[in-house]
Formats: structure tokens, C-alpha cells, sequence
């Protein structure tokens, strides 16, 4: 099926202009003004939409295999076209983990099969990610995978991570890591301020993100290697990274929608849907990460989609998992609560996190004839509340019940096929 | 509107006094040859226990008894929850054979309030994780207010809580309940053992403040405490932060010593608190009743006391 569509605003790195995109064979044909649709062809009005180069996800929890009571990489695929992603990289914290080549390539293949986006499958940086022996990283490579990490965790052996920067740094691939000091974390449900000294809960300081932060930038300014810092949430580590690029290291950085609209006020509710980790933290806190990203400190905005059964989160805060949805939400947040141009957040939803995953070959390419046609058509303007029980990831836990988000993806377009259209998952 | 006793704060000051004067009316009960009265008959209340804590249940149980209600106890260890059993499913589960109040005691803060949203009974917080425990700050406020013959409130009244404050639900709650009342409060303690943030005056020196205070409140210090590197030793903490012979000749006549119990006898409590002579620590677990059927009258009462009068005959 060839699509057309008709008179959309084009948004990419080239800037925005007014146009029309005919998509034949799985790449843009031709890009022009008042294109002619040839009958045989589907028709989209994009009239009031922006076409933007599909969204790069570095961030999701597609808890297959092992929890796909939770989510599937089908279901989870599909909140990703939802949201306008053609590209999610899947964390390797599944069960088993994601830390050798017959578990990515499942992933990889599950992924295919769901054909709703590209799956990218991460691993983990250590084997099983217990923290002490390195996965096999060239194995890996060779099977096409780019981003490792041991998320959920972050490596706390530092001479550990001083190998696996070096070892990494011949073979092109991204370290990535999750910034925690488990020991100033031990039993953290929320950030470590004056609210969890009122609700008397066990705090995780800001401490304990910025000390990994530091370290890892200074074993890429001793290594020569490559990291990727994962979902930064305080003023430190924002400026962190700040100096370390100044200083031209090989850093970049992402940061997720919840970081940039929820405070730890929320957890005054005692409802577990909001602990996640890293936690919700303070509105100045929020504040420096928005700047961040405005000023390309941050290069990404990934969702850290995490889904959680129900039942999980309903229990008691110290004994309910972290994380929380975010597929589906992820521009209506961005455009909320990013004060900052569209292109801006097009950047940091697309092009730039394509570039560190290693797919800019095929995502957030420019909106040009003979690019891929792995495209986002999305309204910047719809004001909308999310709906539980309309998501279709397969859990429930997002925050945003209730909060008035504005944007929303229309039509999805991935490798020349119309996955969503007019909101709703074609397959 | 279902009512609930969650926390001090939520309770507020009007609140306090309330239950306080509701409490004196219960101490007459109690004083009865039969203290029992029909106030609450016809009524359930579960008491659900998660946590092992066999004062505060016999107390919560002794109460609703008192007062006719019908009582079931739910005791339950957290971990064997977790093997399946969301909370909630426990909670509705329970709430289906009828219950018209909760009292919930649980190693989580903030599980009462979770009950809360899945229960139309009332709910009373009897002790959440390190956050709350209110009916301990009422049992408290009764002791002090009935000790001191201070009715009218706690202005001028200088008070000390002394010990592990960050992992207290009672400091917490009664720390919040002397303020309400006009007290000063100051915390002593350690640095590892305040919380991040808080509102209270704050210093590590007791001997410092001990000839300038009317309320000596010890808490329970946790022998783990000393494997978390929270404090040193045991022994550096008696030394710096128990109540020694020598600070116990340092206290003023008039100084009530308090304790919500069980004590630690050799660390907080370094010497015989029978020889103290503003000890009032068995007088707390006497108001705890008093304060407890104060509580559920006014959470499942009939608003009127007259329903105290009668005794039962049975």
C-alpha cells in the first residue's frame, strides 16, 4: 500500500516547511508541494499536523521474556507506534537477561515478528547483571547490538567499568549506564528530602546519581571511551555533564519525560504508581533537567517505560517495583512541559537518539525523497488526558491520570506502513 | 464520609482535644468494678496486624472490648503476603465479611492510607513503617495533660525526645502533637538519626539541655542500629545519650520521664526507672486503653456519651 500525505508542516533538521510526502516501497518518493494522489494510493489529510521523522525510544522495558504478564514485546511495540516511535531499544533486564546472543537475537525476532517497530535489543554490560564478570561484548557487537547496560542497576565495581570502557572502545559500541550507588540507595523508595522526612520513608539521595556521574565521566576522560548516562534526574548531574562536554568527552545523556513534569510531592499519596527510579525529585531539580535539554546538554528524551502488573503496585511502597508507562504519553509531556521549540523536542525524540543507538542509517532521518519511510504525524496542539484502560501496553501504572498533556501522535508510518493511523494500532 | 484517625497531623489540634476529653470519659469507665459498656455493640473491628506487636494489639483489643464491639484479629507476616496476594486483595477480602473499622499496623509507612482508598470502613493507623503512630502521641498527650494538670495545653511546656528520631513513627507523631498542644520540642540526637529535614530544633548534646526541660522523652534504641554504622557502639550511645544515673540526679523533680516501650534497660534506660521519681512510663500503657476506646467511640460511636452511662448487665 502507498500512502500520501497531504498537507502536513514537514519538521526535521532541515527546519519546517509545508509539504506533501508520497511513500511508496517502504521509502519517501517524493516530497513536494500539491502532490497528486495516482488513485492506487491511501490518502492522509495532514492538515494541522506536524510529519516528523519517526521517534528513537533508548529507553523501554518490554519485560519479554520473562514477564510478559506485565508486557509483551508485541504489546509493548505497539504503545511504542502509538507514541510515534519506530525504534525503541529494549533493556536487557529480562529473564534471562538480554547478556547473550540468543536472547537478543529472540528479542530481535519477537520484535520482527510484531513488525510494529524496530526492536533494538541492548545487553548487559555483565553477565546476568550481577556486577562481575563482562558479557561477551564482541559476540554481541557482531549480532548487531550497540547499547549495553546493566540498568536497573548501575555497575558499581569501579575498576569493573574501567575494563569495560577500554574493552568497549575497539569495537563501537555505547556503554550506558544507570547512575546509582547502591550503597547510599539500600532500601530508597523515594528521594531523600524534606517530603520523605515527613512521610517517613527511606530516602535516595541526589548523592548517590552525581557520584556515579562524576566517576564514569572521569573513566571516559581516563579511558577514551564512549557512555551514555541513562534517565538524569538532578541539578548535579545536569551540570555534570554540562562540564564534561565542554571538556569535548564522549558523553551524552538522556532524561525521561516524568523527570521533567513530576515532583516527589506526588508520593504524599502514598500511591505506588509514582516510585520509579531514579526517583521523582524537586521542582528545582526538574528545572535544571528542562534546561538541559534546552540547551543540548541532554540529548535525548527516553521514556524508561516500565510496566508493572496491577497487583504489584498495589501494595505497600517498599515492597512495589519502580518504573512507570511511558510510550504513549511521551510527546503530550514533552511539549507540556518543555518550554522550548518543537524542533527541540523533535531533536531530542528522534534524530539525536537515533544517532546513539547507531540507527541513524534508517531513523530520524530527514522528511526527503529516498529517506525511509519511518515517519511521526502527530497534532502539537490537542489538549488530552490519558486513559487507563485505552493504553495498550498491557499494564496500567502511568502517572499521568488526571494531568492535561498537550500533542498527540495521529499517524505512525514505519517502513512505509501506516502501523497507526488516526490514533489507533492498525495491527 | 467515612472517618479515620490516619495521623496527628490530619487529626489537628481541635482533634486532639477531643479524643483527650473523650479519653477522661473512658478513664471513669475503666475505673468500674465491670468496665464495660454498651457504646459500640453490634460493631466489628478487625485489627490487622503485619507486624509483630503484641502491646499495641492486646491495648487496640482490650479497648474495642470494652466498649462491646465485636473484635477478629487478622496477624499476618508481610513476607507470606507477598507470595501472591496483592495488599489490596487482602484488604477487600476482609472487608467483605463486614468490618466497621480497621486497625492496621504495618511495617510500610503510608499502608493505612493505601487501605484507606480500597475500604469504606474507617481505618485507625496503629503504627505505619517509620512514619506515624497517632494513637501513641494521644496516649501521650493524655499522660502529660493528666500529669501535669494541663487541661488547657502544653505553652511553656519543654520537651526532649531523645534517640533514633529518623526511624521513629512515635517521634513523628508525638513530636507533632506536643507542637499542637504549645509545647517546645527539641530532638537530641545524633546526626544519623535525625531525618534529612525537619522542623524541630535540633542538638547531639543531652546534658546539655537536661536542666532546662519538664519532659524527658527516651525512645527504644535498635541494637541493629549499630550495624548500619548509625552510631559507633551501644555503649558510646548509653554514654552520650542514655539516662544515666548521674543525668537522672541532673533531672528536676517536676521532670516526667516517658517512654513508649519496649525498653532497651542497660542503653536508653540506664538505670532503674522505678527510682525515678517523674516516671510515667507504666502510666502510658494504662492511658493507651483510655485513649484507644476513645478513638473508636469517635470514629463508630453515636456521638453521644450518654451511651457511656450504663454499664452492662450481663
Amino acid at each position: 500500500m502507498n500512502l500520501l500525505i497531504k498537507n502536513g508542516r514537514l519538521l526535521d533538521q532541515d527546519g519546517t516547511r509545508a509539504g506533501d510526502v508520497r511513500i511508496a516501497d517502504g521509502r519517501i518518493a517524493d516530497v513536494g508541494e500539491s502532490l497528486e494522489g495516482d488513485g492506487a494510493e491511501q490518502v492522509i489529510d495532514a492538515t494541522g499536523l506536524v510529519v516528523s521523522p519517526g521517534f528513537v525510544d533508548l529507553h523501554v522495558h518490554l519485560r519479554e521474556p520473562g514477564k510478559e504478564e506485565a508486557e509483551t514485546i508485541e504489546t509493548g511495540s505497539r504503545a511504542a507506534a502509538l507514541g510515534g516511535f519506530t525504534a525503541v531499544v529494549a533493556m536487557p533486564n529480562t529473564e534471562p537477561t538480554q547478556d547473550c546472543v540468543e536472547v537478543v537475537d529472540f528479542v530481535r525476532e519477537q520484535g520482527r515478528r510484531a513488525a510494529l517497530c524496530d526492536v533494538l535489543p541492548a545487553a548487559s554490560i555483565t553477565v546476568g547483571r550481577a556486577g562481575t564478570q563482562l558479557s561477551p561484548f564482541g559476540e554481541l557487537a557482531d549480532a548487531g547490538v550497540r547499547i549495553f547496560t546493566d540498568d536497573g542497576a548501575g555497575v558499581q565495581d569501579p575498576l569493573l567499568m574501567r575494563r569495560a570502557y577500554e574493552y568497549a572502545s575497539d569495537l563501537g559500541i555505547v556503554m550506558a549506564q544507570h547512575c546509582e550507588v547502591a550503597r547510599l540507595t539500600d532500601g530508597a523508595v523515594m528521594h531523600e528530602g524534606a517530603c520523605c522526612s515527613h512521610l517517613g520513608l527511606p530516602g535516595w539521595p541526589s548523592l548517590a546519581e552525581e557520584l556515579m556521574v562524576h566517576r564514569d565521566i572521569e573513566l571516559v576522560r581516563l579511558t577514551g571511551g564512549r557512555a551514555h548516562l541513562l534517565h538524569l534526574s538532578t541539578a548535579g548531574s545536569v551540570e555534570l555533564v554540562r562540564r564534561a562536554k565542554a571538556d569535548g568527552l564522549a558523553v551524552t545523556a538522556e532524561a525521561t519525560p516524568h523527570h521533567i513534569s513530576l515532583t516527589d510531592e506526588l508520593l504524599r499519596s502514598y500511591d505506588a504508581v509514582y516510585k520509579v527510579n531514579p526517583p521523582l525529585r524537586t521542582r528545582d531539580d526538574i528545572a535544571a533537567v528542562r534546561a538541559g535539554l534546552a540547551d543540548g546538554t541532554i540529548d535525548a528524551l527516553a521514556t524508561d517505560h516500565a510496566p508493572h502488573e496491577s497487583a504489584t503496585k498495589e501494595q505497600p511502597l517498599d515492597s512495589a517495583p519502580p518504573g512507570m508507562l511511558g510510550l504513549e504519553t511521551a510527546l503530550g509531556v514533552a511539549i507540556a512541559h518543555l518550554d522550548v521549540e518543537l524542533d527541540a523536542i523533535v531533536a531530542a525524540l528522534s534524530w539525536k537518539p537515533a544517532a546513539i543507538a547507531g540507527v541513524e542509517d534508517r531513523h530520524g532521518r530527514p522528511v526527503r525523497a529516498g529517506e525511509p519511510a519511518n515517519l511521526a504525524v502527530f497534532d502539537p496542539a490537542v489538549e488530552w488526558e490519558v486513559v487507563p484502560a485505552e493504553l495498550a501496553s498491557k499494564s496500567r501504572n502511568t502517572p499521568y491520570v488526571g494531568i492535561a498533556l498537550t500533542g498527540r501522535v495521529r499517524h505512525t508510518i514505519f517502513g512505509g506502513e501506516l502501523v497507526v493511523k488516526d490514533g489507533t494500532a492498525r495491527r | 464520609m467515612t472517618r479515620s484517625l490516619l495521623s496527628i497531623s490530619e487529626l489537628g489540634e481541635a482533634g486532639i482535644r477531643r479524643i483527650l476529653d473523650l479519653a477522661d470519659h473512658m478513664a471513669e469507665v475503666n475505673r468500674r468494678p465491670n468496665p464495660k459498656v454498651p457504646a459500640l455493640r453490634g460493631k466489628t473491628v478487625c485489627n490487622l496486624f503485619f507486624e509483630d506487636s503484641t502491646r499495641t494489639r492486646l491495648s487496640f483489643e482490650t479497648a474495642a472490648k470494652r466498649l462491646s464491639a465485636d473484635t477478629m484479629t487478622f496477624a499476618v507476616s508481610q513476607s507470606s503476603l507477598n507470595k501472591g496476594e496483592s495488599l489490596r486483595d487482602t484488604i477487600e477480602t476482609i472487608a467483605a465479611m463486614g468490618v466497621d473499622a480497621f486497625v492496621i499496623r504495618h511495617g510500610s509507612s503510608g499502608a493505612p492510607w493505601q487501605l484507606g482508598q480500597w475500604t469504606d470502613a474507617s481505618v485507625v493507623n496503629a503504627g505505619d513503617g517509620w512514619h506515624a503512630h497517632p494513637t501513641q502521641a494521644l496516649l501521650d498527650m493524655y499522660t502529660v495533660r493528666t500529669a501535669l494538670h494541663r487541661r488547657e495545653g502544653f505553652d511553656g511546656v519543654r520537651v526532649a525526645i531523645v534517640g533514633d528520631i529518623k526511624h521513629s513513627r512515635v517521634a513523628r507523631s508525638t513530636s507533632a502533637a506536643f507542637r499542637l498542644l504549645g509545647a517546645d520540642v527539641t530532638f537530641v540526637s545524633p546526626r544519623t538519626l535525625l531525618p534529612p529535614v525537619h522542623d524541630e530544633p535540633s542538638t547531639a548534646r543531652l546534658d546539655d539541655v537536661l536542666g532546662d526541660i519538664d519532659v524527658l522523652y527516651l525512645l527504644r534504641m535498635q541494637r541493629e542500629r549499630m550495624n548500619e554504622a548509625l552510631v559507633p557502639s551501644l555503649r558510646e550511645y548509653t554514654m552520650r545519650f542514655g539516662l544515666t544515673p548521674a543525668r537522672a540526679a541532673r533531672l528536676g523533680e517536676h521532670v516526667l520521664v516517658m517512654h513508649p516501650g519496649p525498653m532497651n534497660r542497660g542503653v536508653e534506660m540506664a538505670v532503674d526507672p522505678a527510682e525515678l521519681r517523674g516516671n510515667v512510663i507504666t502510666k502510658q500503657v494504662a492511658n493507651g486503653i483510655s485513649v484507644r476506646m476513645a478513638v473508636l467511640f469517635d470514629l463508630l460511636g453515636s456521638g453521644s456519651e450518654s451511651s457511656l452511662a450504663g454499664g452492662i448487665d450481663a
